[in-house]
């Protein structure tokens, strides 16, 4: 069992995909000469040259929508963003083509894409950089939002992802890229859609994803050492979103947490709220509760940024106040 | 919207103005990019010649030499609005200036010109050499779609080009110059009017979807 980093998982499951498929190239800012913002990429340009890592220009809206063009041409493009944030430049490309080419086509244009990059605040980036935006491109049919910061799951759900014949927005956290974790050494895929139980509880469940699950992972650790138990269930796949496992263990457990990055209104963690409620609202006993980013954009401010985010302390908060019902 | 045929390489009509254009070169990019004696051809209006996304396809085309052709089919009006009313340069070929394309306009008027000009442009993206905007100058006489009346220009205007100008009343005349007969044309009209007829025929035929089928194609495989 090898123990990478979330950047090293994410660069095996590329080149590998890259070995055994022709069709599937790197295109992005920065991920061939420089060897990656974040170096993710870093030595792909050496092992498979320029025609299959491909540096792009500051242009999102046009290299998105050329990957777009791309894999209606039988290409199966990985495009790199060096933030989600700067996706915005290029929703159009994802919403009104990635995402509606196979049904204005009536199925025969396919579009097997992969859009990846770090997603969420890290450190003093400021309010243009530090967004959490899965809540915008979960919104729309035709699309699959996997987001997550473990080297396992992002190694595994990467090369479902390159290899699924549609488009896929797949989110990683750049204050976790340096993060290690183990990962087999034999290959293998995690299927998309599948949430994972990171740990059990039986008081309250936890539900989360990407770097969220390492916080609420520690404050269950803690809550355990005082006897209450917490379970911590990582989405890993926003869309399609595993109801089977939410609703399963949100009714065994009976009480919920949703613990999200990302602006409360609209975002996913309400989504989440409202399916639990309509699928489990007998078995449940306390109002889901959701922990989320502050209604505010991003401060630069070290101490406001911290208390703009879903904190250990803020996340202990609601786990014990939907225990206190 | 919603139309395109695989078999015959169509790759959709889109309903952003301008949002299209990278696909076409990302076309470009697959042809390139597995070595295929290919050409794309993206279809686009003067009002598309304003959008980011048009500028970002052009200069990444020729930064890669893709094999692509930009046809700006420039009818002088985006809905409602005048090209001098959108664009300080109204040649609108000049807008690959700007990142060194290759490019031209023509009078699109003519058919054979029309066939003769892209496939200029078609043969110069072929040897690798990078892509082509073309600007087809061209007029619509009708609004720019079923609720629009088109009261932004004069009828005069109108008449003036389906007198003097219209493409098919110069086909017309170029085919009995290379010695089509009366009785040919008019069998040519008539196929073509037949050719509509039945088309509308079978739209109006055809049944509504079965509602069984409302989710089918959100994904290309399993959701």
């Amino acid at each position: 069992m090898a123990v990478l980093q979330l950047r090293e998982a994410i660069r095996r499951a590329m080149v590998e995909e890259m070995h055994r498929d022709p069709a599937v190239f790197l295109m992005g800012e920065e991920v061939a000469e420089y060897d990656g913002a974040y170096k993710v990429s870093q030595g792909m340009l050496k092992t498979f040259g320029p025609r299959r890592v491909v540096d792009t220009p500051i242009a999102e809206n046009g290299f998105f929508g050329l990957g777009v063009g791309a894999a209606m041409a039988g290409l199966r493009p990985i495009v790199e963003v060096m933030t989600w944030n700067f996706s915005l430049v290029a929703y159009d490309q994802v919403i009104n083509n990635a995402a509606k080419i196979v049904q204005m086509t009536g199925g025969q244009y396919r579009v097997p894409i992969v859009f990846r990059g770090p997603n969420g605040a890290a450190e003093n980036l400021g309010s243009q950089h530090s967004q959490a935006l899965e809540s915008i491109y979960a919104h729309f049919p035709g699309l699959k939002v996997v987001s997550t910061a473990t080297p396992r799951d992002a190694y595994g759900l990467l090369k479902s992802a390159i290899r699924d014949d549609d488009p896929v927005v797949f989110m990683e956290s750049e204050l976790f890229y340096s993060f290690k974790g183990e990962v087999e050494d034999e290959e293998f895929t995690l299927p998309i859609g599948v949430a994972d139980l990171k740990r059990d509880g039986g008081d309250v469940l936890v539900v989360t994803w990407n770097k969220a699950v390492h916080t609420a992972l520690g404050v269950a650790e803690a809550l355990g050492r005082e006897g209450i138990g917490v379970a911590v269930l990582d989405l890993r796949t926003i869309r399609p979103l595993d109801e089977a496992a939410l609703y399963a263990h949100a009714a065994r457990i009976g009480r919920v947490v949703v613990v999200q990055e990302g602006f409360p209104f609209a975002g996913v963690g309400a989504e989440i709220a409202a399916r639990v409620q309509e699928a489990c609202f007998d078995s449940l006993d306390a109002p889901v509760l959701r922990v989320t980013n502050r209604d505010v954009n991003m401060p630069y401010a070290g101490n406001l940024e911290k208390l703009a985010m879903p904190s250990a302390e803020r996340i202990e908060a609601a786990i014990r106040a939907v225990l206190s019902r | 919207m919603h139309m395109a045929s695989i078999e015959r390489n169509l790759f959709g009509g889109y309903g952003i103005v301008g949002g299209h254009v990278p696909l076409g070169a990302g076309a470009a990019l697959a042809f390139q990019y597995r070595g295929e004696d290919r050409v794309s051809l993206t279809f686009f209006g003067d009002g598309a010649a304003n959008q980011g996304a048009f500028f970002e396809a052009l200069a990444l085309a020729q930064l890669w030499r893709l094999p692509a052709v930009f046809v700006c089919e420039n009818n002088l009006y985006a809905m409602g609005t005048s090209i001098e009313r959108s664009s300080f340069l109204t040649d609108l070929s000049a807008r690959a200036d700007g990142v060194g394309m290759r490019r031209w306009s023509f009078d699109a008027y003519d058919v054979r010109a029309v066939h003769d000009e892209v496939g200029k442009a078609v043969a110069h993206a072929r040897t690798g050499a990078g892509p082509v905007l073309v600007e087809a100058r061209c007029y619509r006489y009708r609004g720019h779609s079923a609720s629009d009346p088109g009261k932004y220009r004069a009828l005069d205007e109108i008449e003036d080009y389906k007198r003097t100008k219209d493409c098919l009343m110069r086909a017309e005349g170029q085919l009995r110059e290379a010695g089509c007969t009366d009785a040919e044309l008019k069998e040519l009209h008539e196929s073509v009017e037949a050719e509509v007829a039945d088309a509308v025929a079978f739209a109006d035929a055809s049944p509504e979807p079965d509602a069984a089928v409302l989710y089918d194609f959100t994904f290309a495989g399993a959701a």
